[in-house]
């Protein structure tokens, strides 16, 4: 089957050949609709346990390239647990398992003769609390790609061209030799998306990225996000509804259930749709009371 | 099947082709280097093991000569005289007078010191005062044991106070000590007592309590597991300590009866008799070893209590 | 009941209150406390100094000891110091600051082994230093050396002793670094050892220095594991590599310290104050290390 080249206003046309899923989107306020989405990650039964703790149970959902997907839902429901999942930073914690799939362009991360320092090269990850290193703003930028021996011809224009994507050139080119701790919250998560971009991943990651910011920080981030939808996959945890319906094309809301024997709370996926009908018009009862703030 | 370069493949000069770039790449030199640093850790364990085996062995053939009974319970120790006797109870009794001694000083003061900078002092205060502190338990104890003998003993004990005292005393090697140990008990007990929650200082406050029926009432009892594991590393390291004692308190193993007498601490004997000429192999040798796997037992003993009510006193908040 | 009468009647209701009889005296307790420590401090440098400034002169740099006291110096004890303790820190660092990096940042600590190898750094750092002294005594009685009061030696002594601590002070300078820089940089796609090298120990560094100065200074000033070396002999001579004859500050201070003689008292002071001026100096460059360079997250 021929990719479906249909241009959406702000999206590239750059397409992969990969496992084709016909869902029904549509860009919410963005523009026209396209039938075919090819995702860029997959889940498949994935589950993630924390020792014997289920912290995520059975999500199936498609990422899809070129496209911002929103997890919502009250904390504690295993959203961040699952977005570290599809860039195996869950190997870092004692214990942390992962049954089921996640395929990256139809490539299972989770098996085992596959690298976890290579998966991370191409997906990377935003965190909650800018973490910029005691470092220089230029060797902020330029870690990511001096670690992983990228060799570009000429440096100055990549970590340029990174911190210009990131909308931070301008505040910072005259500053590049100081350090990254003398710039605010805003900028410094700013500077976290740079360093990010700077090794050209295919999936960027944010796990509730404008939390700990100022409104105007957090409108500058989002439109941020909507820009760099040209080049990356966006998949964003956050606890901002308005936020999803703002930026999100798809959004999957997910809620805990209490564990029968344990008393531990699973989180699953209840709903997974365009972000306008999951907004406007919910199917299932959890979805719409989350909403509709009756409970959070 | 042509795929189109993503942006992420066609930064990559080295062009890596396609998506099977996943794939694990051996990484010889770190698990190398990362097996170098498992070593070092493992050397830790070798030195625990090397300790016991040479404690050990020659103690086995201590143990071969002079029963285990006539070590323990024996009250003379003569081990280099013709008719020797291995009897370890003098050297016990002036190790167990001075570190009663050095307690007596160290507790009292210690503690002072620690409620103090933990409950009273203003933090300027106590930034001047904790350095200071620290100062005391950077000095050698040597110089302790210097001043020990040529100040504490001559020129306090026996010019000044007129004791009847001659020209060692474990009196004065455990006041030395103890001042030596403040610091320890001071820094542990302070640590227990900042760990205790402000929301209890401030209940006790609120039922209408003075600052020092909180302090002797709430927080001292909250606190009590770290002070006490402070109380027993400070004994520790007082049955331990071999230079100020060396000097000080004198180099006559006899059963100690008063605090001006001199005496001959473990640690002292050993610290003498390496002085001499013992031959590998000899039961001189081996005498020194014998007392150093009892001195061992004593403080690893003191060491993991301390060790555990620590945890305890950590866990708790 | 006006508002004023009862304001009265609480006024005698809290006994003494912070300024009580009682409150004040156990203030002075405390308060005391501090000042005995503190002039017990003070009484000892004085003393020490006065006992020891007469002979506070270049004799006591040039000249090796010596029966008549006038004649004697401290220049091989001086110099013996300095290279052992070079020695030491030479064994020990690399060793603890390796061993420290493995328990700190690789090493699975839900493993049992892993955890009794912690408990046994723990216990290892509250051994003894003449127990060091033994140890190291039966380890090269048993390969077969003879004379022991070589410079290595005392090293290895000595290194043996501070090595628990090294590794206790590397693991805090790693702890101290936050979790969120190393998961930085790994989400970029570094490994495991690039992290570590370009982010982790950097960061760590002042502290790790600071800490081992501090350690390497209570080694310059132990004596006990030496003396179980045989170290106490009389010295004459500069100490030449390794496998050389030595003598060390400490060392010849309870060298001059258990003579009769008065004079060699003073030189026993003389020497302690050349002693604590070295560690002054040790300490002070480790305390600005940490001022200059600790990071504060």
């Amino acid at each position: 089957m021929a990719p479906n080249n249909d241009k959406k206003s702000k999206k590239k046309s750059g397409t992969k050949k990969a496992t084709e899923t016909t869902v029904r989107i549509v860009a919410a306020d963005h523009g026209p609709v396209s039938e075919v989405v090819i995702p860029a990650l997959e889940c498949h039964d994935v589950d993630v346990y924390y020792g014997t703790f289920r912290a995520v149970s059975e999500v199936n959902m498609s990422f899809g390239t070129n496209e911002i997907t929103a997890l919502i839902g009250p904390s504690g429901c295993g959203k961040s647990t699952l977005l570290r999942s599809l860039n195996r930073m869950n190997d870092l914690v004692d214990g942390a398992r992962v049954t089921g799939s996640v395929t990256f362009h139809g490539e299972n991360i989770y098996a085992p003769e596959v690298d976890a320092i290579e998966v991370r090269r191409r997906i990377g990850m935003v965190f909650q609390k800018p973490n910029p290193f005691p470092k220089s703003i230029y060797d902020n930028v330029a870690y990511g790609p001096r670690v992983i021996g990228m060799k570009p011809d000429s440096m100055d224009d990549l970590v340029e061209e990174a911190l210009t994507q990131a909308a931070l050139w301008d505040e910072v080119k005259d500053k590049l030799k100081q350090t990254a701790f003398g710039l605010s919250g805003g900028q410094q998560q700013r500077l976290c998306i740079a360093r990010t971009i700077a090794v050209k991943p295919d999936v960027i990651l944010m796990d509730e990225p404008c939390s700990a910011l100022d409104p105007i920080a957090t409108k500058r981030i989002e439109d941020l996000m909507l820009e760099l939808t040209k080049d990356y996959t966006i998949v964003i945890v956050t606890h901002n509804m308005q936020q999803a319906a703002r930026v999100a094309d798809r959004t999957a809301f997910f809620t805990a259930r209490p564990d029968e024997t344990t008393g531990n709370r699973t989180g699953v996926l209840v709903e997974f749709d365009r972000t306008s009908d999951i907004f406007t018009n919910p199917k299932d009862p959890r979805t719409e009371d989350y909403i509709s703030g009756r409970f959070g | 099947m042509s795929t189109t370069s993503t942006p992420a493949q066609q930064s990559f000069a080295t062009g890596k082709p396609g998506l099977t770039a996943l794939r694990k790449t051996p990484r010889h030199g770190e698990r190398v280097v990362l097996g170098a640093f498992r070593i070092a850790s493992l050397v830790t364990v070798l030195i625990t093991a090397a300790i016991l085996i040479a404690l050990a062995i020659p103690s086995i053939g201590f143990f071969s000569q002079v029963p285990v009974f006539d070590f323990l319970f024996g009250d003379r120790w003569a081990p280099r005289f013709a008719d020797s006797s291995f009897g370890v109870l003098p050297l016990v009794s002036a190790t167990a007078w001075t570190t009663v001694i050095a307690l007596s000083v160290a507790v009292p003061f210690g503690l002072g010191a620690a409620i103090y900078l933990s409950e009273y002092a203003h933090p300027r205060t106590r930034r001047v005062l904790k350095p200071i502190l620290e100062v005391l338990a950077g000095i050698p104890t040597v110089v302790y044991g210097y001043f020990a003998l040529i100040f504490v003993q001559t020129v306090v004990f026996r010019e000044w106070l007129q004791l009847p005292t001659e020209a060692f005393s474990v009196l004065s090697a455990g006041v030395v000590m103890g001042v030596m140990i403040i610091p320890t008990i001071a820094s542990i007990s302070e640590d227990a007592m900042s760990a205790v929650p402000q929301a209890m200082r401030q209940g006790s406050a609120a039922l209408g309590a003075n600052k020092m029926q909180t302090t002797i009432r709430v927080v001292f009892p909250a606190a009590l597991s770290g002070i006490i594991a402070a109380v027993v590393l400070g004994v520790s390291r007082a049955v331990g300590e071999t230079m100020i004692v060396a000097i000080a308190a004198g180099q006559q193993a006899r059963i100690v009866g008063n605090p001006l007498e001199q005496g001959q601490t473990m640690t002292g004997f050993i610290a003498n008799a390496a002085l001499g000429d013992s031959r590998v192999g000899s039961l001189e040798y081996d005498t020194l070893y014998a007392v150093g796997l009892l001195l061992f037992a004593i403080t690893l003993l003191m060491n993991w209590i301390s060790i555990a009510l620590v945890r305890r006193f950590r866990e708790a908040y | 009941m006006t508002s004023l009468s009862q304001s009265k009647s609480l006024r005698g209701r809290v006994r003494g209150g912070d300024s009580g009889p009682l409150s004040i005296i156990f203030l002075f307790v405390l308060w005391f406390s501090v000042f005995f420590a503190f002039v017990f401090l003070l009484t000892l440098i004085v003393t020490t100094w006065i006992d020891g400034a007469p002979r506070l002169d270049v004799r006591m740099f040039t000249e090796f000891p010596s029966s008549a006291p006038e004649d004697a110096g401290a220049r091989p004890a001086i110099l013996g110091s300095l290279l052992v303790i070079s020695v030491t820190a030479l064994f020990t660092l690399p060793l603890g600051i390796a061993a420290g990096i493995h328990l700190e940042e690789f090493a699975n600590r839900r493993n049992w082994f892993n955890r009794i190898v912690e408990l046994n750094v723990q216990n290892l750092a509250a051994v003894p230093s003449i127990v060091y002294g033994l140890l190291t005594l039966g380890a090269l009685s048993a390969v077969g050396v003879r004379d022991k009061n070589i410079v290595i030696a005392g090293a290895m002594a000595l290194s043996l002793l501070i090595l628990p601590v090294v590794i206790i002070v590397t693991r805090e300078s790693l702890r101290a670094v936050p979790l969120e820089i190393r998961e930085g940089s790994l989400a970029l796609g570094a490994t495991p050892l690039q992290t570590l090298f370009r982010q982790t120990l950097p960061s760590a560094v002042p502290g790790i220095a600071t800490g081992s100065i501090l350690a390497l200074s209570r080694a310059l000033g132990e004596a006990a594991p030496l003396l179980i070396l045989g170290a106490l002999v009389f010295v004459s001579f500069d100490p030449n590599g390794l496998l050389s004859g030595y003598t060390t500050l400490p060392i010849q201070i309870f060298n001059w310290t258990g003579r009769p003689q008065e004079e060699f008292h003073v030189l026993a002071a003389a020497t302690s104050i050349l002693l604590l001026g070295l560690l002054l100096a040790m300490n002070s460059i480790a305390i600005t290390i940490r001022n200059r360079f600790q990071l504060r997250w």
